[in-house]
């Protein structure tokens, strides 16, 4: 992907763009507000991280302008500002996710890449989602793997769904929380852990290939076996 | 309190607009009562004259000029009424009778005339203003009647003396009540200034004195000690949460640098710095995490986000919750029972009850042990809502119920779990944004937490119905 990162912060945007490139994106750096729009506006992203707080002009109000100008491109917010209502206020203004700093470099690339894919054009209505040999209904509410019915309760059913909606990429555990609990806070206990390995048990006990695998120190990945 | 000082107040320029409305009020009420009465002397005076003119026209048609004569001379002789003029002239003004020597040069078209006539009194010359009618009788003689008006005068004089009076007297006693009623409020602001001072000087636990009577003052009183008691408590939430952090991060901190001291002593070799830095991320993490919680913490007693509540179903966030803690709940062998009485709604922050609410499951998951049993009970409970944790664990000790809401409070029972000892404090927060109470209860055996809310006054407060299957967890 092609990343802007408009942060002021010169280690900060040295750390994710190091980590970017290393994980093969391309980024582009601007380290002021203006700069960071006129770049914006200029050349073709797949994806903006922005701070909040910038010298020139705030990060909202660079989400607002683009906004203004049609562009869509998906943008992640990066603030030290981490209330419920700072929050609301970001996604608001037009940004597509918020991430609070300090953060993790695994849960912002895990998120970059789900902003990226979310603007992809297979994004239609859908009513069977399919990974290998796993399908799901979307209607009948119905799962199967390897064509037998795969009893799920109704939240599972919906941690299922966010997973295979984001198949073949990282999906962090509080990316989990907000995906599927609407829980914005993290719970000290590894409480999605164990939904995974319950949900594990009944998608891939007994079949020879795993699809739900773990991401040490990031999360887990949904994914087609080589 | 000096008189300038005392000129500035609002309550001396208020009584200053009064005196002068009541003064004018005075001024007009005066006014017209003399007007009117002075009218109706005159009116009386002009009526006398022209009785006593028709009575002398009669008697000179009736018995002649020398009667006429006669009867002038008798009202007008030094014993009769002295406020009389008369005088009776021949067609050529020369006088035959009465008590004025002259006639008047003019008169207006009625016959109407005014003349000054100056008489001695106890040995002073006293003008005395005549109000007089003059009157041609058959045979060109000419008849004068006048009455000394002095009278009116006089009444005149008491009026304006009155009105004097009247006007400063209102002045004085307006004056002296002024800087009476304002050296009172003087006082009492003053009091409420030297209070503020005290404050401004430090001393937040000064408190505004009430007199008692419940008047402005006391009401003004009363707000602004609820609005100083408010502003202690934020400030000691404040100085309590900056304690805290440097408190309890310093732990973590200190655990961090020495953590990294000593991978930093190993031989690089031994291939102990990635098992040292992973380490060193987790308890960075886990500083974070209490700092955050501090933070939210903080926040809630601020009630900052209190303009961002909305209506809610504390029953499908107590369900939600429940059925995110379940699994691990399982994995413990504690069973975990959900029982939500229909919808109770409130007026909250969701994302700040969830957590609470979480934060309460992971207490109880946590200490409960295998076989025991976690029930999460939401209802309507008189006017408000009340959503209860009860576990069948080691519970806590009456005496130590109170103190553990408090921040960093961690009893020696639980010194072998995890955790920072922030879960209830965030919970007493949350619960006092929403106004609602904290109680500990004995389950017998275990602890039951319930959290008592107020219920939604804009919604209807009370739904029974089924609760919604999404939040049945069996």
């Amino acid at each position: 992907m092609r990343i802007l990162i408009i942060e002021d912060d010169r280690e900060t945007a040295d750390y994710l763009r190091k980590g970017l490139a290393e994980n093969g994106h391309v980024v582009d750096h601007a380290p002021t507000g203006p700069q960071g729009l006129a770049m914006a506006l200029e050349s073709v992203y797949d994806a903006l991280i922005v701070d909040r707080m910038l010298p020139g002009l705030d990060g909202l109000s660079v989400i607002q302008a683009l906004r203004k100008e049609q562009l869509n491109t998906p943008v992640l917010i990066l603030s030290a500002l981490g209330q419920v209502n700072d929050r609301v206020r970001g996604l608001k203004a037009g940004g597509d996710d918020y991430l609070v700093k300090p953060f993790a470099f695994s849960e912002l690339l895990a998120r970059l890449e789900a902003l990226g894919r979310r603007t992809s054009p297979e994004e239609k209505v859908v009513t069977t989602l399919r990974l290998a040999d796993l399908e799901m209904n979307l209607l009948a509410r119905t799962v199967t793997r390897a064509r037998h019915p795969i009893e799920l309760q109704p939240r599972e059913f919906r941690l299922l769904e966010y997973l295979l909606r984001h198949a073949g990429q990282v999906v962090t555990r509080t990316m989990l929380l907000e995906g599927v609990w609407d829980y914005h806070f993290d719970p000290q206990t590894n409480v999605i852990d164990v939904h995974i390995s319950r949900l594990r048990a009944k998608i891939d006990k007994g079949f020879d290939v795993p699809l739900l695998h773990t991401v040490r120190g990031a999360g887990y990945t949904l994914r087609e076996p080589a | 309190m000096n008189l300038p000082n005392l000129t500035r107040t609002s309550a001396f320029r208020l009584t200053l607009l009064y005196m002068t409305l009541f003064g004018a009020s005075v001024l007009v009420l005066l006014g017209f009562i003399s007007w009117s009465t002075i009218a109706l002397i005159e009116r009386q005076t002009d009526e006398t004259i022209e009785a006593e003119i028709r009575g002398l026209a009669e008697q000179y048609r009736e018995r002649g000029l020398f009667r006429l004569v006669a009867v002038i001379h008798d009202r007008s002789a030094d014993h009769a009424d002295q406020s009389n003029v008369y005088l009776l002239t021949d067609p050529t003004l020369g006088p035959i009778a009465g008590n004025l020597t002259n006639w008047p040069a003019e008169t207006d078209a009625g016959g109407w005339v005014h003349l000054t006539l100056k008489k001695r009194e106890d040995g002073k010359s006293v003008a005395h203003q005549i109000r007089a009618r003059t009157f041609v009788l058959p045979g060109g003689y000419r008849l004068l009647v006048g009455r000394d008006t002095n009278e009116k005068d006089k009444f005149e004089e008491t009026i304006k003396e009155a009105v004097n009076w009247s006007l400063a007297l209102t002045f004085g006693f307006g004056l002296i009540g002024g800087v009476f009623i304002s050296r009172r409020m003087l006082a009492r602001v003053d009091r409420v200034s030297t209070t503020a001072q005290g404050i401004i000087a430090g001393d937040l636990a000064r408190r505004i004195e009430i007199s008692g009577s419940g008047d402005e003052f006391d009401r003004l009183a009363e707000n602004l000690n609820a609005m100083l008691a408010q502003i202690e408590r934020l400030m000691s939430g404040m100085r309590l949460a900056t304690d805290s952090i440097a408190h309890d991060l310093r732990g973590p901190l200190t655990r961090l640098k020495g953590r990294i001291e000593m991978a930093l002593r190993c031989p690089p070799e031994t291939g102990q710095d990635r098992e040292a830095l992973a380490d060193v991320l987790a308890q960075t993490d886990a500083a974070l995490v209490v700092f955050d919680t501090l933070l939210k913490i903080a926040t809630a007693e601020a009630r900052t986000d209190a303009e961002d509540l909305e209506t809610l179903d504390l029953a499908s966030l107590a369900g939600n919750a429940a059925e995110l803690y379940e699994p691990v709940a399982e994995e413990k062998g504690v069973a975990l029972d959900v029982d939500t009485e229909g919808q109770a709604r409130i007026r909250g922050q969701p994302q700040l009850l969830a957590q609470a609410i979480a934060n309460l499951l992971d207490n109880a998951v946590k200490h409960t042990p295998a076989g025991g049993r976690i029930t999460v009970t939401t209802g309507n409970r008189g006017n408000g809502v009340a959503l209860a944790v009860a576990d069948t664990g080691p519970g806590i000790p009456e005496a130590d119920r109170a103190r553990v809401l408090e921040r960093f409070v961690r009893l020696e029972e639980s010194r072998s779990t995890p955790g920072a000892g922030l879960g209830l404090s965030l919970v007493a927060a949350v619960a006092k944004l929403h106004d609602a109470t904290v109680h500990l209860d004995d389950n017998n055996p275990g602890l039951r937490i319930s959290v008592r809310f107020p219920a939604d006054p804009r919604g209807d407060g009370v739904n029974g119905g089924a609760p919604e299957p999404d939040n049945r967890l069996n």
